[in-house]
C-alpha cells in the first residue's frame, strides 16, 4: 500500500511538470500545442547524446532543459506566431503544432534510430532508500524532488516577478495587455521558453526513471498531460499539478487492484465524472470571468 | 554487339562450369564409394547466414566423427537455401531427383520448411530438421517429416520443472505482455508449466509492448512474496522490467521466456539481469561422453560451439544411428524405419527420442546470468 502511494507519486511528478508547461501555454495563448510532447522526446535525447558524450548528468539536465527552452521559441516562432491575430488562429495554431511535432519526432527518428535507447548504466547513484515498508531508489526521490522544485519556482515566477505579471495579463487579455505596455510577442515567447523547458524536463526524468528513450516515447504521456490539464481546469498550473498526481496515484492504484487492461478505462472515466461534477476541470475558472 | 553476342555463350559456359565446381567443393564428406549421401539445406547466405554457418559446422565435424572405421558410411552435400523459400524448393528438388539422397537434414528456418518440406514428403524421402522451432506445421506436414530440435512450447516446461528443482520453488508471480502474439503464448505455456509442477501463482500482472512502468504491477506481484518472478516479455520490455524488479527491491529469482534468450537483454538491464534464468535446448557444460566428443570435434574446426551448431551434429548423429538400425541399409524408406527406432541415443543434447508425433524429446537445459554472460545450471 504504502510503496504503491510512492510509485504513484513518482509517476505523478512527471505527469504534473509534463502538463504544467501544457497548461501555461493554453492559458497563454488559448491554444493547445501539440507538439509539448515532441520536444519532451526530443530533450529526453538531448541529454543522452550529452551524456553519451561524457557530461555528467548534472550538466547534461540543466543543458538539455535550456535546448528544450530554445526549441520552444523556435516553435512559437515557426508554428504560431505567424498564424496569430487571423480569425481561425485556435485551430490553424493546433494543426501547424501537429505538424512541428511530426517534424521534432521525424528529426529524432533520423538520428537517434528506431530503437530503444538507453542512458549508460552508471549515469546515476544506484542507491535504493527504505521508508517503513516502502522502497525508492535515490533518483526517484532527486524526480519527485527536481520536479516540486521547478513547479514552485514556476509559481512563484507567475504570481511575483513582473515577467510573470506580463505573462498572467496577456493571458487575461492580449489588447488590453498591449495598451498598458506589455510587449505581448515577447511574453508569450517567454510563455513558450518556461513551457517547453519544463516539458523538456519531464522527458530527461522520465528517460531517466525508465531508462527506455525511443521516438514515440512521448506518445505515452501525450494522451495523459491532455487528460490532467483537462481534469485541472485549462490553462490553471495549480489545477495541474494536482491533477498530475491524482492521475498517477489513480493509474497505479488500477493497475495493482484491477489489472493493466483497466488502466486507461478507469483514468478517463475519472475524467469523465469529474467533467460531469464540475465541467471546467478542478480548479477551472468560472465561466463568469470571460464575460 | 556481335562481339558481345560471340562471346557470351563461352562466358556463360565457362562461369558454369565455375560454379559447378564451387558446389563440387561444397560436399565436404569422404566421398569414397558406398555409404548414404545425405542432403543438408542450410541457410549459407541471407538474414539467417549465421545460424547456416553453425550448422554447417556442426554438420561437417559430425560426419568425421560417425565415419571412423566400423561406423556407418555417410556423406552430406551441403547446399545453400540462402534462407529464402523459393532456393530452399530448388535444392529440394535438387536433392531429391538428381543427387537421389537417402535424407534431407534442414532447412534452417521454418519458415522455408513449410514450403520445401511437402516435395520431400511427396517423394517419400525422409526430412530431419535441425533448427526448426514452430510449434505447428512442420512435422505435421507428414511421416516422412522429423526434428530434433525443441520447440519453444517443449523448452519452457522442462526449463521450469529444472529451475524448480534447483530453487524449490512453491509460489510465483507472474507478469506479461497481454498485447503481443509471441508473449502471450509463452505465458499460456508458462502457465501451464506452473500448474502443472504444483506451484502456486499469487498473482497475474499484465502491461502493454509500449509500458515504460512497470512499478505498479512488480509493486503489487512482490507484495504477494511469491517464491519466483515469472515473465514472458519481448528482450526489450524484459531489461526494463528485470531493472525495475531489482529497484523495487526483489532479490529473488526471475525466470524469463524465450524473449529472454537474447544478448541485448543483458547488454541492456546490466547488473539486474544478473540471477535470471532461461531455458535452451543445449546445455554447453553436458559432461556426457557424447558433448564432450562433439566440443571436442568442434574445438579442432576452430568453430565456437553453440544450440545451432549442437542441434545439426545431433543431426547426423540421429541419421547415423537409423542406418544402423535398419541394419546398414541406406534406402530411403530404410532410414524411415530406421528413424522410427531411435530411442535414448546418446547426443551432445542429452540422450534423445522422438515423440510419436515425429518431434524431439530431450531434457532442455536451464541457462542463467551469471557475470554478464548466459552460463548453464548444472
Amino acid at each position: 500500500m504504502g510503496q504503491q502511494v510512492l510509485n504513484g507519486i513518482f509517476l505523478g511528478s512527471i505527469y504534473a511538470l509534463f502538463a504544467v508547461g501544457y497548461t501555461l501555454v493554453f492559458g497563454v495563448l488559448d491554444i493547445l500545442n501539440l507538439a509539448h510532447a515532441a520536444v519532451f522526446t526530443l530533450s529526453a535525447f538531448i541529454a543522452l547524446a550529452l551524456v553519451d558524450a561524457g557530461l555528467s548528468l548534472w550538466l547534461a539536465l540543466p543543458a538539455a532543459v535550456a535546448a528544450a527552452g530554445v526549441i520552444g521559441i523556435v516553435l512559437e516562432r515557426i508554428a504560431f506566431r505567424p498564424l496569430r491575430g487571423r480569425a481561425d488562429s485556435n485551430i490553424s495554431g493546433l494543426i501547424s503544432s501537429l505538424a512541428m511535432a511530426t517534424v521534432f519526432e521525424a528529426i529524432a527518428l533520423q538520428i537517434f534510430g528506431p530503437d530503444i535507447s538507453r542512458f549508460p548504466p552508471d549515469t546515476f547513484p544506484d542507491r535504493v532508500i527504505r521508508i517503513g515498508g516502502a522502497t525508492a531508489s535515490l533518483l526517484q526521490f532527486c524526480i519527485v524532488g527536481i520536479s516540486v522544485v521547478l513547479m514552485a519556482v514556476l509559481t512563484l515566477l507567475l504570481a511575483r516577478t513582473r515577467l510573470g505579471r506580463q505573462i498572467r495579463a496577456v493571458a487575461e487579455s492580449p489588447r488590453a495587455a498591449r495598451i498598458l505596455g506589455v510587449d505581448v510577442n515577447r511574453a508569450i515567447a517567454v510563455a513558450f521558453f518556461l513551457s517547453s523547458a519544463l516539458g523538456g524536463a519531464a522527458g530527461v526524468l522520465f528517460g531517466l526513471a525508465f531508462n527506455s528513450i525511443s521516438p514515440d516515447v512521448g506518445r505515452s504521456v501525450e494522451l495523459k498531460g491532455l487528460a490532467v490539464i483537462i481534469l485541472g481546469g485549462m490553462g490553471s498550473v495549480p489545477g495541474a499539478v494536482v491533477a498530475g498526481f491524482l492521475l498517477g496515484l489513480i493509474e497505479v492504484f488500477t493497475v495493482a487492484n484491477l489489472g493493466s487492461s483497466f488502466r486507461d478505462a478507469v483514468s478517463f472515466a475519472v475524467l469523465f465524472l469529474v467533467l460531469v461534477a464540475r465541467p471546467r476541470g478542478l480548479f477551472g475558472q468560472a465561466a463568469t470571468r470571460e464575460a | 554487339m556481335s562481339l558481345a553476342r560471340r562471346w557470351t555463350l563461352p562466358l556463360a559456359l565457362l562461369l558454369s562450369a565455375a560454379a559447378c565446381k564451387d558446389k563440387g567443393t561444397q560436399s565436404p564428406a569422404a566421398s569414397g564409394g558406398g555409404g548414404a549421401v545425405i542432403g543438408a539445406s542450410l541457410s549459407l547466405t541471407g538474414p539467417a547466414a549465421s545460424y547456416g554457418a553453425q550448422q554447417r559446422a556442426g554438420i561437417q565435424a559430425a560426419v568425421d566423427d560417425v565415419n571412423q572405421p566400423g561406423g556407418v558410411k555417410l556423406t552430406v552435400l551441403i547446399e545453400d537455401d540462402a534462407s529464402t523459400k523459393e532456393q530452399g524448393i530448388t535444392v529440394f528438388q535438387k536433392f531429391i531427383n538428381r543427387d537421389k539422397v537417402s535424407a534431407i537434414i534442414g532447412p534452417t528456418l521454418s519458415n522455408t520448411a513449410s514450403a520445401a518440406d511437402p516435395l520431400a514428403q511427396q517423394a517419400k524421402v525422409p526430412v530431419l530438421a535441425v533448427s526448426n522451432t514452430a510449434a505447428t506445421g512442420i512435422t505435421d506436414i507428414g511421416n516422412y517429416i522429423w526434428r530434433d530440435s525443441l520447440t519453444e512450447a517443449q523448452v519452457i516446461p522442462g526449463a521450469f520443472k529444472k529451475a524448480k528443482e534447483k530453487l524449490g520453488f512453491k509460489s510465483a508471480g507472474v507478469l506479461y505482455g497481454n498485447d503481443d502474439v509471441f508473449t502471450k503464448a509463452g505465458y499460456d505455456v508458462m502457465q501451464k508449466a506452473l500448474s502443472d509442477l504444483g506451484v502456486k501463482v499469487l498473482g497475474t500482472q499484465t502491461f502493454a509492448k509500449p509500458d515504460r512502468d512497470y512499478n505498479a504491477q512488480l509493486t503489487a506481484l512482490i507484495g504477494a512474496k511469491p517464491d519466483v518472478l515469472v515473465v514472458s516479455a519481448l528482450a526489450d520490455n524484459a531489461a526494463s522490467i528485470v531493472s525495475q524488479a531489482r529497484q523495487r527491491g526483489w532479490t529473488g529469482p526471475i525466470l524469463g521466456g524465450n524473449g529472454f534468450n537474447s544478448p541485448a537483454f543483458i547488454k541492456n538491464a546490466g547488473a539486474a539481469a544478473e540471477g535470471v534464468m532461461v531455458g535452451t535446448s543445449w546445455n554447453s557444460l553436458s559432461q556426457d561422453p557424447a558433448n564432450q566428443k562433439f566440443l571436442a570435434a568442434m574445438k579442432k574446426a576452430g568453430t565456437n560451439p553453440d544450440q545451432f551448431s549442437a542441434q545439426a551434429y545431433t543431426g547426423v548423429v540421429i541419421l547415423a544411428e537409423a542406418i544402423r538400425q535398419s541394419g546398414g541399409k541406406t534406402g530411403r524408406e530404410d532410414i524411415e524405419a530406421g528413424l522410427g527406432k531411435v530411442k535414448d541415443l546418446e547426443t551432445p543434447l542429452g540422450k534423445f527420442s522422438f515423440t510419436p508425433n515425429r518431434d524431439a524429446q530431450h531434457e532442455p537445459s536451464v541457462q542463467q546470468v551469471k557475470d554478464g554472460k548466459f552460463q548453464i545450471v548444472q
